[in-house]
């Protein structure tokens, strides 16, 4: 080796040593810059979590009276006849105020005894009501029963309303609050699961008003949505990627679905008005439609989340089946859908996530209503969790403060359920090659 | 900014050195190739023979290009019964794309375009009578890269025959699984686990599955693209074994980049270059007495 090229060497040695510390810097920066980031997202997720989980989780227990009902069937039943009708229409709340009153012996008077009425839940007779339907062998007994609350003792009792602020957040008298603390030194008020939350459609009373009905309204629309977007997402995406011919057409289609998945969502609700509603005639505020709607917002994002998984199925797979000879569609149905369908179903999820949280295009096609049934088919009139979130958000009662932040942990729990079942697939489907 | 000013100082002075080492090699490069441009100029015409005495597979006027640019050139050649045909060549020549003419493969890129006359027991194949599957299925490929699909052994292998309905029962298949298997030679490693899948075999054992694959469908020319490149000796040696017994049955073209190779399990070698079909005659005729100077210097190791 000549002195030149050993200065050479040196030279660049010198340099790259030189650079070398300066990219090793740039590398940590780089990465501190990554891993605050990811610091910071997770710190706000765990904010929302904090946060929601803590305004809401109180929303799972509901204050109820334990007390004494005596079944008389002077009451429910003067004819002893115990006619279906009859025990329907009869005053059950008379059965919850005898039981108060021998609770509280001392309350007298109409004006105090509409008081003490207010403790109770405008729904509880119904309780009752279908207790005694169910099983007529009640009457005439007595049972010590559980008995919802009103909304505003439960506040009381869960501390979401201060007890000396009476006039402002406070709506209970004081002579309410006497007899509450009474029930109470007595053990007859009590926090028990609230399982109205969980079986009932909504109301305007927060202790009566439940999830299901949303949550039922949501799960049918994703069912029509799946059904509807899943194979024709994945059709379409077959389609463009394996079939078609590469021309302008094609071209434009492609350019549409891309934009289509960028269309604001609310616009494919005044499609779904004008389509589904106005012309075809659908009925309104029914998951059948939302589903519709949501499948055409679905639809974009499934298309292209399955296009990129069949691109990247190795070619030499496909290779390899046609050598055999095997025919395009051969191909593509033994082969190539197979290893795209983990990142197909990704693509679907991902899009029903999507689907599942969206409110906007819901409000157009009526699904805002409010709907005490809980929806039995996907034509009942239904509305879906988000939009009941903002229902409930909206709704004046300090009881439906809690409720909104349950119901969101309910659609969030939906979520994660989705994701699990998305990750369960992958796992399931997926291969190496 | 005087780090990019830095970088591509050093690269310079990378580039500079490596310059240096390669000069001599350049040069000779490049006579070849100004050699070669004199052939081009003229009608240019194959050396040797490219007749076979019992032609399975005739190729005439044999041109392909992808987009506006030709990758063959008036290719004219025969591929015997019972005889392997080895295809040679520097890199680029167009040996993938002719062996690909052959049963069709090039009709999947969307680009080429194939012109020319290629019969299969003279039955014109890019006619419009003829059913590409069926082609395929008389036809067989193997890979360069070892391509098993993601299932197991045994689905491998049967993939072909279930697709061409080439079993009736379940004993069947598994017989033509297992002959097929053993006469790549991979039986005896594979038989205990059959279920597993191909993509979990060494690169070797899953060269010789797609071998397996291959002639499970019993076609009638098998055609091979380097099938050997990505094996240790050992695994050579048994593939090219493999296609002496082969070649009994069926006629073969392979494509390979050693002369050993073709030398070894080759009656006919083909000489391409840049897109031409330069020579073809008796393998041993090429490797010791060649006609053109093209092939001489190929074979003699001079280039490429
Ligand atoms: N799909 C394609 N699109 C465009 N050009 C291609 C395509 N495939 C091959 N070519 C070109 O055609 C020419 C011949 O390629 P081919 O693959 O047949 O070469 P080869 O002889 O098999 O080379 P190697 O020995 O490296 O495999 C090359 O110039 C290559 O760039
Ligand atoms: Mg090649």
């Amino acid at each position: 080796m000549t002195a030149d090229e050993k200065r050479a060497q040196e030279e660049t040695l010198r340099r790259v040593r030189a650079s070398l510390a300066r990219r090793y810097r740039s590398e940590r920066r780089f990465r501190l810059f990554g891993l605050s980031s990811a610091l910071l997202g997770l710190a706000f997720v765990a904010f929302l979590f904090v946060t929601i989980i803590g305004n809401g989780y109180t929303a799972f227990w509901q204050t109820q009276f334990k007390l004494d009902i005596y079944f008389d069937p002077a009451v429910i039943d003067p004819d002893g006849q115990a006619d279906p009708q009859q025990l329907a229409s009869a005053n059950y709340r008379a059965l919850i105020r005898d039981a108060l009153q021998s609770e509280l012996p001392d309350v007298s008077g109409r004006r105090e005894m509409r008081e003490l009425n207010r403790l109770i839940s405008a729904g509880a007779e119904f309780d009752l009501r279908d207790e005694v339907v169910a099983n007529v062998a009640l009457i005439g007994s007595t049972r010590e029963l559980w008995i919802t609350a009103d909304d505003e003792v439960d506040m009381l009792v869960k501390g979401h309303v201060e007890r000396d602020e009476q006039g402002g957040a406070r709506r209970l008298s004081d002579s309410q609050l006497r007899w509450i603390d009474a029930l109470a030194a007595d053990g007859r008020v009590e926090q028990r699961f609230n399982v109205n939350f969980f079986t009932r459609g909504d109301s305007r009373d927060p202790e009566q008003a439940g999830i299901a009905g949303a949550a039922k309204g949501s799960l049918f629309a994703l069912l029509v949505t799946l059904v509807i977007a899943f194979p024709l997402g994945i059709a379409a995406a077959v389609y463009l990627e394996e079939f078609a011919p590469r021309n302008r057409w094609i071209d434009l289609v492609e350019v549409n679905i891309n934009n289509l998945a960028a269309v604001p969502s609310i616009v494919f609700g005044l499609l779904g008005l004008s389509v589904f509603l106005n012309f075809f005639g659908l009925p309104r505020s029914a998951p059948l439609v939302g589903g519709l709607v949501l499948s055409l917002m679905t639809l974009p994002t499934i298309i292209i989340a399955s296009r990129a998984a069949i691109k990247s199925v190795p070619p030499s797979v496909r290779e390899a089946a046609l050598g055999l000879g095997a025919s395009q569609v051969q191909t593509v149905l033994h082969h190539v859908v197979p290893l795209a369908m983990p990142g197909m179903l990704t693509g679907a999820i991902i899009g029903m996530a999507r689907a599942l949280g969206e409110s906007a295009p819901l409000l157009m096609i009526g699904m805002v209503a409010f709907i005490v049934e809980v929806p039995q088919s996907i034509t009942d009139p239904a509305t879906a969790l988000p939009v009941q979130v903002f229902l409930w958000a909206d709704s004046p009662e300090r009881a439906f403060v809690e409720r909104t932040s349950a119901a969101t942990m309910v659609l969030l729990a939906f979520l994660l359920a989705m994701n699990a079942v998305a990750i369960w697939l992958r796992n399931k489907f997926e291969r190496r090659w | 900014m005087s780090g990019s000013q830095t970088a591509e100082a050093v690269d310079l002075a990378e580039e500079e050195q490596l310059d240096n080492s390669r000069a001599p090699r350049m040069d000779q490069s490049q006579a070849v190739a100004e050699d070669f441009q004199s052939v081009a100029q003229e009608e240019y015409e194959t050396h040797g023979t490219v007749t076979a005495e019992d032609p399975v597979m005739t190729v005439r006027d044999c041109n392909v290009f992808y987009g506006d640019a030709q990758a063959l050139f008036d290719v004219n050649l025969d591929i015997g019964r019972n005889q392997v045909v080895a295809l040679i060549g520097p890199s680029g020549c167009g040996k993938s794309t002719f062996i690909r003419c052959l049963n069709r493969m090039n009709d999947t890129i969307d680009t080429a375009v194939v012109t020319g006359d290629i019969r299969l027991y003279g039955e014109d194949i890019n006619s419009k009578s003829t059913d590409v599957v069926l082609l395929r299925a008389r036809v067989g490929m193997v890979f360069q890269k070892p391509n098993p699909f993601p299932k197991s052994i045994f689905e491998n292998v049967a993939y072909g025959p279930r697709l061409h309905g080439l079993a009736s029962n379940r004993a069947e298949l598994d017989e033509i699984v297992e002959t097929s298997l053993r006469r790549a030679g991979l039986w005896e490693e594979a038989k205990d686990r059959l279920d597993q899948p191909g993509t979990g075999l060494s690169g070797g054992q899953q060269q010789r599955l797609c071998i397996a694959r291959t002639i499970a469908v019993n076609p009638e020319v098998i055609l091979m693209d380097e099938p050997c490149s990505a094996l240790d000796p050992i695994a050579t040696a048994r593939i090219e074994d493999l296609i002496d017994e082969l070649s009994e049955n069926y006629a073969i073209a392979i494509v390979t980049h050693s002369m050993q190779q073709a030398a070894r399990v080759s009656q006919r070698t083909a000489y391409f270059h840049l897109g031409k079909l330069i020579e073809v005659d008796e393998t041993n005729r090429i490797f010791t007495n060649p006609g053109h100077k093209l092939t001489e210097d190929y074979v003699t190791g001079r280039f490429g």
